[in-house]
């Protein structure tokens, strides 16, 4: 090989200074890049470690929405929703689904009359391609970006008793959940809650055309508004009780509306509910038909990531969904990793027990 | 080429060099994309996938060409120990080239994840749903990346000591274009 002579022995010193001038410069630069120097960015680290009660989260589960229960059932389209999206989940047919109706609480055993929020984790599979969602019962959300979300769990977990003061001065969206909160009655069924997208998405049609949709999964069933106190006297499991019996009585339905913004409504900002009157299409019904315990049940190990979407179905411009892709991917990775501590002996739920195989 | 020549072909500098810059840049957007809950962790995401695997085909791609035609020889000067040491080296790094991106999909099918590139490209699952599993290729991920990270530096670092040191030919053998030596008589 081509040889030439060796360099002198300063400009060998001056060469090797050179050399780890640009190891060092490469590993700052990785370094900076993964956040490593940069303890004040919000990382999914971060975010989702904001999310555990004073006692640290519970291993092995979801690290919010953590007690459920799950479901399998279909998406009945009527092909209405085709109007607004050329995903195949809007031509007229009835697709697979995968779901999860959930309590928004980072505890398993959180009794249910101390939640507030409900969620409704769901997957649809329609032409190969896969539509995850999750929703959660309330109108809005309580805050209007992520950062803002972060600065509640800060605030509601600090020491400091004026922290949450401080917090609702600074985000005066917040006083609106908390009006909805403390006034929305509790429902005695999963089967009677309404669950919203809240994030808007922007739905592609057939001719090209985006639409920024949100949408709704609107219970069929009767409405029974408890006050809180009779909702507690139900008991802290009566909600996976009663829709595992429910459902084995008779299948259980929602139906999907799809709202369409008006020009200059909040696109990015869930805490704003759009005003009323716009244009809506209710594109089918989602069927549950069976109710399975989550520790051996088909969602358990799903993420419902709410960016997983089929073609014709994409992010618009608000700032959630990747926030909460980022999160959900933490919490993921997270309890998988500790599938040695998720309790797949513990007995199951009385009712659910029934569906299940031992 | 045979083991007289003493440059890898064209085809070969093209490989390492254009890659060299694909796995760097995957490397850094996958540290900025996990630490990250901005809008752009989506898009940072879709680009970590699809280059990935473009990746992956081109690492294939590479590793025939090298079957075939080969690698300069080390200079015989070169102490036994370093040879090893480099072609140890060049073998961690054909396996992380193809490694690494067949443990991100892996991972991702193991999740239960659809696995979605830039043009709406999908791929099939590699392997059936497994939480466990997940986690095992999600670890794999995570430190491989680390240690490919590292011996990239190391690599590089030996390269820079051929170059500007030992002046022995070795860094010429792959570099992108020639250098004043090109054409001058092994001295071996
Ligand atoms: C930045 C804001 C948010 C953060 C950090 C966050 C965090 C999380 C985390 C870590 C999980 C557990 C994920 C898993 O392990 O699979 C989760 C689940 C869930 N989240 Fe969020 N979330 C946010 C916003 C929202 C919003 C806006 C909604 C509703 C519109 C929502 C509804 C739900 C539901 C329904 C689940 C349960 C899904 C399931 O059954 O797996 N979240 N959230
Ligand atoms: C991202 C990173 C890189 C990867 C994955 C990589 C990979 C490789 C591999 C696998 C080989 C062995 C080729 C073979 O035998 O078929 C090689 C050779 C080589 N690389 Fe890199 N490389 C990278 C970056 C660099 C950089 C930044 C330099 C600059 C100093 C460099 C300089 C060289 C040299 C001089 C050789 C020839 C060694 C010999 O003749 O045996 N590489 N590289
Ligand atoms: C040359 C190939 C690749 C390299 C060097 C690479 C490198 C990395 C790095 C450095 C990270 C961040 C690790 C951390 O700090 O947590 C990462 C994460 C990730 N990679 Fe890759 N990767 C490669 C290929 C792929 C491919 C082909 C896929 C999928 C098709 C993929 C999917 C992912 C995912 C999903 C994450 C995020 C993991 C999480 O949820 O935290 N990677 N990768």
């Amino acid at each position: 090989m081509a040889q030439s002579p060796p360099p002198t022995s300063r400009a060998a010193i001056g060469s090797l200074v050179l050399i780890a001038g640009v190891v060092a410069a490469a590993a700052g630069a990785f370094a900076y890049t993964g956040g490593f120097l940069s303890p004040e960015r919000l990382t999914p680290p971060k975010l989702v470690g904001a999310l555990a009660p004073p006692g640290g989260p519970a291993l092995g589960h979801r690290r919010n929405h953590a007690k459920g229960i799950c479901f399998t059932g279909s998406f009945q389209s009527n092909g209405q929703g085709a109007a607004l999206s050329k995903a195949q989940v809007f031509a007229k047919g009835d697709y697979p689904v995968v779901g999860r109706f959930n309590l928004g609480t980072p505890d398993p055993n959180a009794p249910d009359a101390t939640v507030r929020v409900r969620g409704l984790g769901l997957q649809i599979t329609a032409g190969g391609q896969v539509w995850r969602a999750a929703m959660i019962d309330p109108p809005f959300f309580p805050v209007a970006t992520p950062d803002a979300f972060y600065a509640l769990l800060e605030a509601s977990h600090s020491k400091d008793p004026d922290a949450m003061k401080g917090f609702i001065a600074g985000h005066p969206e917040f006083a609106t959940f908390a009006g909805w909160a403390g006034s929305a009655p509790f429902m005695a069924s999963y089967a009677q809650d309404a669950f919203n997208s809240l994030n808007a998405f922007l739905f592609t049609d057939a001719a090209g055309a985006t639409h920024a949709v949100r949408w709704s999964y609107r219970p069929q069933a009767q409405p029974e508004p408890l006050s809180p106190a009779d909702f507690a006297k139900l008991g802290p499991n009566h909600l996976e009780t009663e829709i595992a019996e429910r459902v084995a009585g008779a299948p259980q339905r929602w139906t999907l509306v799809l709202t369409v913004a008006d020009p200059g409504d909040p696109t990015a900002d869930p805490s704003k509910a759009w005003p009323e009157g716009r244009r809506s299409v209710e594109a089918g019904t989602l069927v549950v038909d069976k109710v399975e315990d989550e520790r051996d049940g088909p969602c358990r190990d799903i993420n419902f990531d709410p960016t997983l979407l089929p073609d014709g179905i994409a992010v618009s411009d608000d700032p959630f969904p990747a926030a909460r892709s980022a999160a959900y991917a933490r919490s993921y990775n997270l309890r998988t990793a500790e599938w040695k501590d998720y309790p797949y002996q513990a007995p199951a739920s009385p009712a659910a027990g029934s569906t299940v195989q031992p | 080429m045979n083991a007289q020549s003493t440059r890898f072909t064209v085809l070969q500098r093209a490989l390492h060099w254009l890659m060299a810059v694909g796995i760097l840049a995957m490397l850094f957007i996958g540290v900025g994309m996990v630490s990250t809950v901005m809008p752009k962790y989506l898009p940072l995401l879709e680009a970590h996938k699809t280059l990935g695997i473009v990746i992956l085909l081109l690492a294939l791609l590479r590793l025939a060409v090298r079957f075939v035609y080969g690698a300069p020889a080390l200079p015989a000067a070169m102490p036994a120990p370093m040879k090893l040491a480099a072609h140890l080296s060049h073998y961690g790094l054909y396996a992380l080239m193809i490694g690494m991106p067949l443990l991100g999909w892996a991972m991702l099918s193991a999740g239960a994840y659809p696995v979605v590139l830039y043009g709406g490209i999908r791929l099939p699952s590699l392997l059936p749903p497994n939480a466990g599993l997940h986690a095992l290729l999600w670890q794999a991920h995570v430190w491989l990346a680390f240690a490919f990270f590292a011996l990239i530096l190391l690599h590089l670092a030996a390269g820079l000591f051929h170059a500007l040191i030992r002046r022995d030919g070795v860094f010429e053998s792959m570099a992108p274009i020639a250098g004043p030596r090109e054409g001058t008589t092994p001295a071996e």
